[in-house]
């Protein structure tokens, strides 16, 4: 029988946090200006310039700590990491080693098999790096250093996860918790949030875990899946052949579904840390904690509580609803706005779900205002336009953040309630399909039904659908 | 009488007074710098122009009423590595003999607040890295009290130019004695006050947890006087320190009656020099009959300052110096192949020996493996001199001692022997890692006519016993005339 071989995972998460300025200078961290144009002597490493902390990235890293139960480190230091690279202005980058701001922390996830902890082995501030640019052309590296000086948090999980199913949960609950809080948006494409994969598999029933490698470059969550699929295969197919797998770092290829080794651990530096001589210790009082703790937002097990307490909408939605912060408070917004809860979940579980899908869209993209799905709503509702209209509407809305009060305006597409007029129509269409009426009136039913879609087509869609079904039968 | 001879107070006096221009100040310098430049290669960078325009605009100011504090008018040097806006700052080092900061240091930006006229940018020990302004890329300086000798380090060109009058007062830093020493050896004023009391925003680092900077002139008054304008809380940097009491010049009192001053008896063992014993000795003595209470007392761990400076100091040195790679600023080496062979040469020819041996200790130190047994020591260590201080100041005002083993070493006779001159930092460094304050002034001079320097060491932020026992002292010492050496050497 062939062994049974079981995968042994720990994550290294990075989070871009949202502050609006770096991490050790008041420069700006908006994405995307000109090269070096969000850059001063701190960030680009001049001599004599010197590094002074963003409060707010120490309430961030506190909050998420306190939303994944860890200690909170109240006397904490910032570490020299030391290791050459162009994109690095200083050579050495300012992190936590000794005494990061978070340990000892633990989440909950749910999978097909149950619910599971996954520990959280620390949280540490740092800095992230500037970008190099290679430019083939001119045959030389260019450098970036609009990113240096971003503050992350790496969250670091304990081995705890077994599959890529636990791995997806956990990352899935993290994102959530940190989307909620508000420190980051956590888009893996942008990379504002950055898995590396520590894996190994050991034989079923083991004690010792087996070699890891660490996997970079996991740019969503499908490839993380594919890559931990595809290092396990790799690993287990070693050991089966007799031979090593060797610690090192690889790069996962999305495309090739395949991953290349970087480094190994012989040529791992030494990264020689050592406490940050310009920047002193942090002393996290109980009473910065405290108020840090009483502003922590609604996460969303109490929020999916609320839901179901305060509105009156199907479990199933709620679950779906509070799985996107942004979702949540569309929907609390909106429904503030129209007092129609239950509308407004259908109109983000059906019609929004259905557009965000076409469209390879993830809910945090939306960009409409919960004004004016509020409106549309009262538009429906009301019956000044009929729900064909409505839909196609609301496609405006998603797609442009139109005011729905008045495209329907200017596009005259108010249900026609008319009865003269469509009483007029209606005839037309009678004679104009002498078939279908004989089919109706031989009992075919369903012949109604396309007279009904002609009548509106000929109405262009406006005519209110019920009366065209009672003066049809009416005249039939 | 050339207004040279005056200190800086004096000369601002006499500019407020109209009875001198900041422009004829300038330019007196000015020509007593080309007089003496050649012979004592003080300065790396001499900026005229920049002087000559500064002292019209100040001029005017003084004129108009808007400048009218102790220093307005009075031209400074600045050692160079403090950065200055636009002008070339390179840390004696080659690898950056082209760099030009585009901000300026924030002493640099209190004192020209102040009205003081920045001459030039002063030759030092090669980032800060010894105790002789001999590891300089730009020439060796020479002490203008007897030019066959060094001027110390490794603000050894400010205090030769402060010495041979080609400034008024200069700043320098302080990492392991590197104010207190050159001036004890010049026969100037040094000061470096506790740390985090000035900014070293602008300060190219050498080790970040003991650079202060701080004044060298050529009185008491004069360093009390400049320490409280370049004194501040500064945001830009997190070690500063929000202090009340800077008003230095308060202290200015000729009056040590019932001060308790303690001398290490640890401080006099071998190594001292039988001269500079009993210079020090006898200024003891003159503060004793002023009415202070002196006694010997024994501070303890003298031995291990030593080791465990080099050790932190070298450490940190290993990572500050990390940016200087060819990648953004400075010197980079003209052919290489590849990214790792740019960095090798840039460095190995952009850095001189000392600084690279000091780079390699302390990568050694904070090593995988050796970091516990080295580096954290030091700390351990670093914090039982400290609290050794603390116990010493319960008793005692000011602790008063040599700065130096020795006068002033000949020329080339310390690069032989590193060891040697490690060791005359030892009772020096201990200040710095502690934080603590310190200040020398001459207190005779040896048989070659060299100075002897005698310091005073108080506990944090208490420069104010330091400077009242300094003035008492100076006032009681009376003028010292040093020897008229010749020119030709």
């Amino acid at each position: 029988m062939a062994k049974q071989y079981e995968t042994v995972i720990g994550l290294e998460v990075h989070v871009e946090l949202a502050t609006k300025t770096k991490i050790f200078c008041s420069c700006s961290t908006e994405f995307g200006g000109a090269p070096n144009s969000h850059t001063c002597p701190v960030c680009t490493g001049m001599p004599g310039s010197l590094p002074v902390l963003n409060k707010q990235v120490v309430e961030y890293a506190i909050a998420v700590g306190l939303a994944t139960n860890c200690k909170i480190t109240q006397y904490c230091k910032f570490d020299r990491k030391n290791y050459f690279y162009p994109d690095n202005a200083q050579n050495y980058q300012i992190s936590q080693l000794y005494l990061p701001i978070c340990r000892d922390g633990k989440i909950e996830i749910e999978t097909s098999t149950g619910t599971k902890s996954i520990g959280i082995h620390e949280i540490h501030m740092e800095e992230d790096a500037g970008k190099l640019i290679h430019d083939e052309w001119e045959n030389c590296s260019l450098v970036d250093y609009n990113r240096s000086g971003v503050p992350l948090i790496e969250i670091v999980s304990e081995p705890d996860m077994r599959s890529a199913e636990e791995v997806i949960a956990y990352l899935e609950k993290l994102r959530l918790i940190v989307q909620y809080l508000e420190a980051s948006d956590c888009k893996l494409q942008e990379g504002s949030m950055r898995v590396d994969v520590n894996l190994s598999v050991r034989e079923a029933g083991a004690e010792e875990y087996g070699t890891r490698t660490e996997m970079k470059n996991l740019n969503s969550f499908k490839a993380i899946s594919r890559a931990i699929e595809g290092e396990r295969a790799r690993q287990i197919e070693l050991i089966e052949e007799g031979k090593q797998v060797i610690q090192e770092t690889r790069r996962w290829d999305d495309n090739k579904e395949q991953s290349f080794a970087m480094r190994s651990k012989e040529d791992a530096q030494d990264y020689r840390y050592f406490p940050e001589p310009d920047l002193v210790p942090i002393e996290i009082s109980d009473e910065w904690l405290e108020r840090i703790r009483a502003n922590q937002p609604e996460l969303r097990t109490e929020k999916l509580k609320r839901y179901k307490e305060e509105y009156d909408i199907p479990e199933y939605d709620a679950q779906i609803i509070t799985g996107s912060k942004k979702l949540a408070d569309l929907f609390e917004k909106t429904s503030a706005i129209c007092q129609k809860p239950k509308k407004v979940s259908n109109w983000l579980m059906v019609e929004t779900m259905r557009l965000l899908k076409e469209n390879d869209m993830e809910p945090e993209d939306i960009s409409f205002a919960p004004e004016n799905l509020a409106k549309l709503i009262e538009l429906a509702e009301s019956g000044t336009i009929n729900s064909t209209v409505a839909k196609e509407v609301f496609e405006e809305i998603f797609r442009n953040n139109i005011d729905p009060n008045q495209y329907v305006e200017e596009k005259g597409l108010k249900t026609v309630n008319d009865e003269g007029e469509l009483r007029s129509t209606i005839e037309k269409i009678i004679a104009e399909n002498p078939q279908s009426v004989e089919d109706y009136k031989n009992g075919k039913e369903k012949a109604i039904g396309f007279l009904v879609g002609q009548t509106m087509k000929a109405m262009k869609g406006k005519a209110n659908p019920g009366l065209v079904n009672q003066i049809l039968k009416e005249l039939l | 009488m050339s207004i040279l001879s005056l200190t800086a107070v004096e000369l601002a006096a006499k500019i407020k007074a109209k009875e001198v221009t900041v422009l004829q100040a300038v330019e007196e310098v000015i020509s007593q710098i080309e007089a003496k430049e050649e012979l004592y290669k003080c300065y790396v960078t001499i900026a005229k122009n920049r002087a000559i325009e500064r002292a019209k605009q100040v001029q005017e100011q003084i004129d108009s009423g808007n400048l009218t504090g102790p220093l307005a008018g009075v031209p400074v040097a600045i050692k160079d590595n403090m950065c200055i806006k636009d002008m070339l700052t390179t840390c004696s080092s080659k690898i950056l003999s082209n760099f030009i900061p585009t901000y300026s240091s924030e002493a640099v930006i209190k004192l020209e607040e102040a009205g003081a006229i920045i001459i030039g940018k002063t030759n030092m020990d090669e980032f800060a890295m010894g105790s002789t302004t001999e590891t300089s890329a730009y020439g060796v300086t020479k002490n203008p009290r007897n030019p066959e000798h060094v001027p110390g380090g490794s603000s050894g060109g400010s205090a030769a130019a402060v010495a041979a009058e080609e400034c008024f007062f200069a700043l320098g830093s302080d990492t392991g004695g590197s104010i207190r020493q050159p001036a004890s050896y010049c026969g100037v004023v040094g000061m470096k006050p506790t740390y985090g009391t000035v900014s070293r925003y602008g300060l190219i680092a050498y080790a970040s947890s003991l650079d202060q900077i701080g004044p060298l002139a050529k009185d008491v008054t004069d360093c009390a006087t400049i320490l409280e304008v370049i004194a501040s809380h500064d945001e830009k940097d997190s070690t500063s320190i929000k202090r009340e009491d800077t008003d230095f010049t308060k202290a200015l009192v000729n009056d040590v009656t019932g001060m308790k001053i303690g001398i290490p008896q640890d401080y006099f063992m071998k190594g001292l020099a039988p001269q500079v014993k009993e210079a020090i000795l006898n200024a003891a003595k003159v503060l004793k009959d002023k009415g202070a209470i002196v006694e010997e007392f024994d501070l303890g761990l003298v031995e291990y300052a030593i080791p465990t400076y080099y050790t932190i100091a070298a450490a940190e040195v290993s990572s500050n110096l990390e940016r200087f790679d060819g990648i953004k600023y400075g010197y980079r080496t003209n052919e290489f192949d590849g990214l790792h062979d740019m960095y090798k040469k840039t460095r190995s020819e952009g850095f001189g020996k000392e600084v690279k041996s000091r780079i390699m200790l302390g990568s050694f130190v904070l090593s995988s493996g050796y970091y516990d047994a080295y580096y954290l020591k030091a700390l351990r260590t670093k914090a039982l001199i400290k609290k050794a201080f603390d116990t010493a100041f319960e008793k005692y005002d000011v602790i008063l001692g040599p700065v130096a083993p020795t006068t002033a070493p000949k020329l080339g006779s310390s690069l032989n022997d590193p060891m040697k001159m490690y060791l005359s930092d030892i009772y020096t460094i201990s200040a710095n890692l502690a934080g603590l304050p310190g200040i020398t002034l001459p207190c005779g001079k040896d048989e070659k006519g060299l100075p002897i320097g005698l310091q005073l060491t108080g506990n944090c932020y208490q420069e104010k016993k330091i400077i009242q026992a300094a003035y008492t002292y100076e006032k009681a010492r009376g003028k010292i005339e040093w020897d008229q050496h010749s020119e030709e050497v």
